[in-house]
């Protein structure tokens, strides 16, 4: 087994009293591919910072490698940082960015100082721009570059470096959504080729599942949930995880029995057991796992109130009972016809209610361009607050 | 419409003329081969020519640059560090430091030489009085009673060290005033890459910081340099025994107009005005450089 490099223990950060951070405890593994996922504010990118250096705890401790490094400045740590803007040097041509680190007065384990020598930089260097794709644009301006070889650049000088872990805020957030796809599997191959750590922060969820090893959901400074990207979709612990990843129609049900759940007063088959009897519990159910069956034949009945084409499939809404459901399928309802549903055991998944319960409604006011809407304004607020909250 | 286009040329050129008409003269007049400003008599570098046999009007001039580049030189580093150390301040206390630093740019010439006249005259009489004579006491009484002496100090006097002090005074808030902007307009999380990767926060400050601000940085000193050079009233109540070009000039006008006083103000204008092409020129580039980087 791979084993631990870095731990977060019960780690605090607050800003002026305003609790950003609260007790998180992590860790994280080597050559892992870990993903901070959460919306804006949930303290992810402090997470980050604090991993980078940039941030001490208020309370709580960080460990790297077994040894405490709570005080240890960012210069002196294994980990580099591919930042949001990229904060590539002006500067500085492509290569001279790339050779940064390289330049700058090493410390040996004797504690003597020495340099690279420019051959080995160069070297490094070079090897770097071919990881990247990026051979030939050394002598190229920083401003000449488009926003994905400024990304690349950013990634080659954090890893010329050679750093254990690789800490990565938002990269993608800034390329339009095809090179964010090439990006994602662009990095996904650079992080099994340099066999190192990534830490990655993202409020793009689809991210989240195509690139972790890990994800780790967060919300309000706390961590929802950890886990691999098929447990988190399929498994989600609470509303919140349910609701943020993916599209999931959430219900209140009742646990009538192991293997029982009541939703709307009829009984379905479920596969989770652990509750006690008559417990109350969310219900999870993701819009594809909902077979759509002629209106006799379905254990609940409702009425198509909206069908919106998506390409591989339609978004069906549907009312069933005063709920507007979420249903994703290849067949065509049109809009007032009558249909009934029928959802197998497996895709079925109760959870405990929690304090996040009954905030996620259903899809009555579900509209594509409202996600989007919110979606962009994410980014901007987040920052303003954090550069308050730095200041 | 032509009409009207010529008679905006016509109006601008009137308004230069207003400006200009009068610099103008004064440099053909420094031309002029006569003892006057009236009548011309052809042209002739003479007055040049006795200007710089003249050694007071030299001495004036080296005192200026100097006096000049010293304080351009100090102030640039001192504003530098404190736009620094403003640009990491919480809004809250920054933006009265700011007004507070804008202050003594609004404020009237001849109140800041008043002010630092009186401030020096009171601060040299406070160190004369107790510092100098407190000391020279001291050696007169080793003399006396152990025959043993040490060397006398000085009694201070208003001269090039209050000038320099003077200077450097009023060059400090133009050069924060032109490096500010600068750092703002940074990305902060460039300090954080150098540190990520591997700069000490000094480091990052040199490798990183002070090349981006660059601009604001010379920009400011020759704004500070043109203003020292500049100066008149404030050099006046401050300079004491020591004299500058603006000093000398306006000593000049008192005994005679000569046209050497022509001569000596022609190349104070061209020196300022060659210091303002320069910024110009600058700034437009940056401009262009900026619109470029986006």
């Amino acid at each position: 087994m791979s084993k631990e490099l870095i731990r977060l223990s019960n780690c605090t950060m607050a800003f002026d009293g305003e609790v950003v951070l609260d007790g998180i405890n992590l860790y994280i593994n080597d050559k892992e591919f870990l993903t901070l996922l959460g919306p804006s504010g949930c303290g992810k990118t402090t997470t980050l910072r604090i991993i980078g250096g940039f941030q001490t705890p208020t309370s709580g401790d960080v460990f790297f490698d077994g040894v405490r490094i709570n005080s240890v400045p960012p210069h002196k740590r294994a980990v580099n940082t591919v930042f949001q803007k990229y904060a590539l040097f002006p500067h500085l041509n492509v290569y001279e960015n790339i050779a940064f680190g390289l330049r700058l007065a090493k410390t040996d384990k004797d504690g003597k100082r020495y340099k690279l020598s420019e051959k080995e930089i160069d070297q490094r260097v070079m090897e770097m721009l071919e990881v990247v794709n990026l051979r030939g644009f050394e002598k190229r301006h920083i401003s000449q570059l488009s926003g994905g070889q400024q990304q690349r650049v950013a990634i080659a000088r954090a890893l010329v470096n050679r750093p254990k872990v690789l800490l990565l805020d938002e990269p993608l957030g800034a390329l339009d959504l095809k090179l964010r796809k090439d990006m994602q599997n662009e990095l996904k191959r650079i992080q099994q080729a340099m066999e190192i750590t990534f830490i990655y922060v993202t409020h793009d969820q689809e991210e989240a599942l195509a690139m972790s090893d890990t994800v780790v959901v967060m919300d309000a400074g706390k961590i929802q949930q950890i886990g691999t990207p098929e447990d988190i979709y399929n498994e989600p612990k609470n509303a919140f995880v349910a609701d943020f990843i993916g599209e999931s129609n959430i219900l209140d049900g009742i646990m009538r029995e192991d293997g029982v759940v009541e939703i709307f007063n009829r009984k379905f088959k479920c596969l989770d057991s652990g509750f006690e009897k008559d417990e109350p519990v969310d219900v999870v159910i993701r819009p594809e796992d909902v077979d759509i069956v002629p209106e006799n034949e379905g254990q609940l009945k409702g009425t198509v109130t909206s069908v919106t084409f998506k390409g591989v499939h339609y978004d069906t809404i549907v009312d069933f009972y005063g709920f507007k459901w979420l249903i994703q399928t290849t067949d065509f309802c049109p809009v007032d016809s009558r249909i009934g549903i029928k959802i197998d055991p497996d895709g079925i998944h109760v959870m405990k209610k929690s304090h996040y319960s009954g905030m996620f409604g259903d899809y009555s006011s579900y509209s594509e361009e409202y996600e989007e809407i919110s979606d962009a304004s994410i980014d901007p607020e987040e920052e303003e607050q954090e550069d308050e909250n730095e200041e | 419409m032509k009409q009207y286009r010529i008679g905006s040329r016509f109006y601008m050129a009137l308004i230069f003329l207003f400006l200009y008409a009068p610099i103008l003269l004064l440099v053909v007049f420094s031309f002029n081969n006569a003892n006057s400003n009236v009548v011309w008599q052809g042209f002739s570098l003479r007055w040049y020519e006795e200007l710089f046999r003249d050694r007071q009007v030299m001495g004036a001039v080296y005192n200026t640059l100097l006096v000049s580049v010293l304080a351009t030189a100090i102030s640039t580093v001192v504003g530098t560090f404190t736009a620094v150390g403003l640009f990491g301040m919480r809004r809250r206390f920054r933006d009265p430091v700011l007004t507070v630093n804008n202050i003594p740019i609004m404020n009237a010439d001849i109140v800041t030489g008043v002010a630092l006249c009186i401030f020096f005259v009171t601060a040299i009489a406070v160190w004369n009085g107790m510092i100098v004579d407190g000391w020279n006491g001291f050696v007169t009484y080793l003399e006396e009673n152990f025959r043993r002496t040490l060397p006398r100090m000085a009694e201070m006097k208003m001269g090039f060290t209050t000038l320099l002090l003077a200077h450097i005074s009023f060059d400090i808030p133009y050069v924060i005033l032109n490096v500010l902007p600068k750092l703002r307009q940074m990305d902060r999380s460039l300090i954080d890459a150098a540190q990520d990767l591997g700069c000490t926060w000094m480091g990052a400050f040199w490798k990183v910081v002070v090349p981006e601000i660059k601009p604001g940085i010379v920009s400011g000193a020759l704004i500070a340099f043109t203003m020292s050079v500049d100066d008149f009233v404030i050099s006046y109540f401050t300079a004491g025994s020591a004299s500058t070009l603006s000093i000398q000039i306006y000593g000049m006008v008192r005994k005679r107009v000569s046209p050497e006083l022509n001569a000596v103000s022609t190349l104070l204008f061209g020196v300022v005005l060659v210091l303002l092409i320069i910024i110009n020129v600058r700034e437009s580039r940056q401009e262009k450089r900026l619109s470029a980087r986006k």
